[in-house]
């Protein structure tokens, strides 16, 4: 496609690599039937073709964002299921997250927005904060009908305390500490301990753990490691976001130059694609940051994909339960793992269907279920009535954000991990016993 | 940039009365005013050419497409219909003093009936959509063009657009049964039913291909046949685009017709490989994808002397697929073809031109003749069974002057098309691209027939206008 940048424009780095973005697509619109937000709004301003264009009107004018563009490019889930439908290669998340940054240091949202923003940012790559927070909002979940229905303010809090869960697991935060493996070491890894994912479901991280040393490898949850990045970038909050992740390669460089790492293992696949990119994000850093980067993004795995490496092999016998796997949006289209996941969950003895529309977001997508309370109701609800038609009796998943967007429906959810965990001899996920989904039959 | 007609200065001074009156005749947030919300509707799959509208509209229901018509009637304000906005042809291309009518809300599937083998749809449906509907049931929707992932039927009617198993099935005006259409004036009409043939003149013939300029269509019956016991797809590789192009010519003279028969050279297949990792050969300078569909000793027997026939011509390789898998990835890099060309170049513009399959080795030499005389790259991606050819030019649109080459090169393309006996069009429609080249098709008589046509349906030249007729006449005629 066309574009219209100065000679001058094109010097900024992150310009020049939004010019060669844009002059990957051809305009050809494919990539507008699979997007989500299009899907519901029918309108091309709501899709990934739509936001290309007015993001590449804003770089090439050079003007502040206006309130119109930052309505759509807000809409986008970054999904990236435009990226897996494009036939030409266009690298929609850079392009995104570069617009992101550009609205973040050029419009002044209004005070609301900012105020709920900021306190996101703040709270929940924060793990302490954010449990004290969701107990708070525990107490506060009674007060749910004094919240006013109408207007974005209300529903964005009602999504807010809609979210927090009735009953909060024990706290059990990941301490920087060596897991070893059980007889001989064959791997050495580290855990991406994370940030919102062990307040809200600890037992990811203990199942990740304990499968993981019973086949043999040393599991290193890193002194100095925490939020991979990924929440604040996704909100445009640039130097935020390369903090974390800076946090994040200096701890696991420190690893790989002592006892060495064969991996960097994410059990969150919404963070594993910001980790993954790690190497881009730090492209125009010092060295050594730029080099460490790039080996850390080199060797960070999804769970899944580590585990196919592995001989992983179930103790007990097959379970008889049908699982609906949801491929979370990040593993499938953000790191293009599609197989894996469904694979070591039949060798688990599951029987595995899949939804339709399974390319479709379930509107959870990081904190796009707080600030777009609405669409993401909307894609919530499809996408359960697309598991319940397929009669699952328990749907699995690779990332919390879709764990917590589709629990307290039906049926039961779980983390992949936590699955294979317990047919490799572990405890039954919470809430989740092979009698209790037996009875549900 | 092509030439468009001058917008009418009554129209542009009446802007914001028009927009007020629209945004009483749709929801809330069904029109688009607003000068940067308005770029992205400025073009659709034919990106070189771009007119900012005046308003963008997007109803959702047939009632309210009629109250935008009347209203735009009225006011003698000009429409451009738009659906997925994937036409190669610049069919959706606005103009400055114009309405887009957008119908990508009306995405509902309103009936489906496997007894009759058939289904009702509104036009917003993409054509994949409706397989999709009634593939558990073991239908299809025959119709399959490149872009049926995302382009929707109502475009689909208007273009009578083909695809690669058209071959067999024949194109959208062999797939419909009856048509919802709203004219000009706001009146709903319903041409043809849910069964075969309508009494009466052939409407429904008449405003398939019609490409928006007779009246907006919003709801469409089509016909959903039962899918094949199986099908099997073969990859035969060859030495030179001549040689795969007279192999084509010699399985369609034996008399077999497969099910698709598609060719690709060398640039093509190497862009779609990198896009559908599907086993495509890259050593070969072209290569076809042959399709049959029956039951296994159907498929054996054909594929066994489609293999003998391809074996005179010194295939480099001949593959059959073994699997779904295997198949659904050939066929999504036949599928993804055009765009995975943006792999390989900045830009193209998509020719479409058809001719007989018996000229096809000539063709495909003078084409490679022109890309060097040119000196711009071509990669072929055709419906060959049906004669039906898509070279893609490549150019930079960076580049004005590479811009203007291309557009040459591609009437030249299609000139030759006409002169071997061919067509302007296959299936994308003439659109804004094809316009000026309408005379080397028709003389004026003919093309004045068809303009009367035109004015019987709207006397006034406000739909869709600027499109298919070169617009010189047009104008004249319109005063």
């Amino acid at each position: 496609m066309q574009t219209n940048f100065t000679p001058e424009q094109l010097r900024d780095p992150d310009i020049k690599v939004s010019n060669q973005v844009l002059r990957t697509c051809v305009h050809c619109g494919f990539c507008t039937a699979t997007c989500p937000t299009f899907v519901l709004l029918g309108d091309e301003l709501d899709s990934p073709r739509g936001r290309i264009y007015l993001i590449k009107d804003m770089l090439e004018s050079g003007r502040a964002a206006s309130e119109e563009v930052v309505l759509h490019v807000d809409r986008c889930l970054s999904c990236l299921s435009c990226m897996t439908t494009c036939p030409s290669g266009v690298h929609y998340m850079h392009l995104v997250d570069h617009a992101r940054t550009y609205i973040e240091n050029t419009y002044r949202r209004p005070w609301h927005e900012r105020a709920l923003r900021g306190l996101l940012a703040q709270v929940l790559p924060r793990p302490k904060l954010f449990r004290l927070a969701l107990i708070g909002a525990r107490f506060a979940r009674p007060l749910r009908g004094l919240v006013p229905r109408r207007g974005m303010f209300g529903k964005r809090l009602a999504a807010m305390l809609a979210m927090a869960p009735v009953k909060l697991p024990p706290s059990a935060i990941e301490r920087p500490a060596s897991h070893p493996a059980s007889g001989p070491r064959r791997q050495r890894v580290a855990l991406l301990a994370g940030c919102a994912q062990q307040v809200l479901d600890p037992a990811i991280n203990q199942a990740t753990i304990r499968l993981l040393t019973r086949l043999g490898v040393e599991v290193v949850v890193a002194e100095g490691a925490g939020c991979c990045g990924a929440l604040t970038h996704h909100m445009g909050h640039h130097a935020a976001a390369m903090a974390a992740a800076r946090a994040n390669i200096a701890a696991w460089s420190r690893e790989i130059e002592g006892e060495g790492l064969d991996a960097v293992i994410i059990n969150a696949s919404g963070c594993g694609t910001t980790v993954k990119d790690y190497g881009f994000m730090f492209r125009a850093e010092p060295e050594p940051w730029r080099s460490r980067a790039a080996r850390i993004a080199e060797r960070a795995l999804d769970i899944s994909e580590f585990l196919t490496r592995l001989d992983y092999r179930p103790s007990r016998p097959p379970p008889g339960i049908k699982v609906a796997y949801h491929a979370a949006c990040s593993l499938q289209h953000g790191q293009q793992i599609t197989a894996a996941p469904k694979a070591l969950l039949r060798t688990a003895g599951f029987a595995v269907v899949e939804p339709r529309e399974g390319h479709l977001c379930c509107g959870s997508a990081g904190t796009y279920n707080l600030l777009q309370p609405d669409i993401a109701t909307r894609l919530q609800a499809r996408k359960l009535a697309n598991i319940a038609a397929t009669g699952a009796e328990l749907i699995a998943a690779g990332n919390i954000g879709c764990l917590t967007q589709l629990a307290g429906g039906e049926l039961p959810v779980a983390h992949t991990v936590q699955l294979l965990d317990w047919m490799a001899g572990g405890p039954a996920p919470p809430g989740i016993t092979q009698k209790s989904v037996i009875t549900q039959k | 940039m092509i030439e468009l007609p001058p917008p009418k200065p009554e129209t542009l001074a009446a802007r914001p009365r028009l927009i007020a009156g629209l945004r009483a005749l749709v929801p809330e947030d069904g029109v688009i005013a607003e000068a940067l919300c308005l770029k992205p509707y400025e073009t659709d799959g034919l990106a070189a050419y771009r007119q900012v509208p005046l308003a963008v509209v997007l109803p959702e229901t047939t009632e309210q497409v009629a109250a935008v018509l009347r209203f735009c009637h009225e006011n003698g304000v000009r429409v451009v219909p738009r659906g997925a906005g994937t036409s190669l042809s610049g069919g959706a291309l606005p103009l400055a003093d114009a309405v887009v009518v957008g119908l990508m809300r009306m995405n509902r599937i309103l009936d489906i009936n496997y007894a009759d083998r058939y289904a009702v749809v509104q036009a917003g449906v993409t054509n994949i959509g409706i397989t999709d509907a009634v593939r558990e049931r073991g239908f299809f929707y025959a119709p399959d063009p490149s872009s049926q992932l995302a382009c929707m039927i109502g475009g689909n009617v208007n273009m009578n657009s083909g695809g690669a198993h058209c071959l067999k099935y024949g194109v959208t005006a062999n797939n419909l049964l009856g048509l919802r259409i709203v004219t000009i004036a706001g009146e709903i009409l319903e041409i043809g039913g849910t069964h075969l043939d309508a009494a009466g003149y052939d409407w429904l013939g008449l405003l398939t291909g019609s490409e928006g300029q007779l009246a907006i269509v919003t709801e469409i019956t089509v016909r959903i046949l039962r899918g094949p016991e199986g099908a099997r797809a073969m990859l035969a590789a060859f030495r030179a685009n001549e040689v795969a192009g007279a192999c084509v010519d010699a399985i369609i003279a034996s008399g077999i017709i497969p099910v698709a028969l598609e060719f690709m050279d060398r640039p093509a297949i190497h862009a779609c490989e990198a896009f559908a990792h599907a086993g495509y050969p890259l050593d070969a300078e072209a290569m076809l994808i042959i399709e049959v569909e029956g039951s296994a000793a159907e498929q054996d027997d054909l594929l066994g002397r489609i293999r003998a026939i391809c074996e005179r011509f010194d295939p480099i390789s001949l593959k059959v697929s073994q699997s779904a898998e295997e198949s659904a990835a050939i066929w999504k890099g036949r599928k993804g073809a055009f765009g995975a060309v943006g792999r390989i170049s900045p830009d193209y513009l998509c020719m479409d031109g058809t001719i007989p399959t018996s000229r096809l080795p000539e063709v495909l030499r003078r084409i490679g003749e022109m890309s060097e005389s040119y000196g711009l790259k071509v990669a072929n991606i055709f419906h060959a069974g049906d004669g039906n050819l898509h070279p893609l030019i490549m150019f930079d649109a960076n580049d004005p002057e590479s811009f203007h080459s291309a557009e040459t090169f591609g009437a030249d393309i299609l000139k030759l098309c006409v002169e071997v006996g061919g067509c302007l069009t296959g299936e994308h429609g003439v659109g804004v691209e094809k316009r000026d080249l309408m005379p080397v098709q028709f003389n004026a008589r003919e093309l004045d027939q068809q303009r009367r046509i035109k004015t019987a349906f709207d006397p006034d030249w406000l739909l869709n206008t600027a499109k298919v007729f070169p617009l010189k006449p047009d104008i004249a005629h319109a005063a």
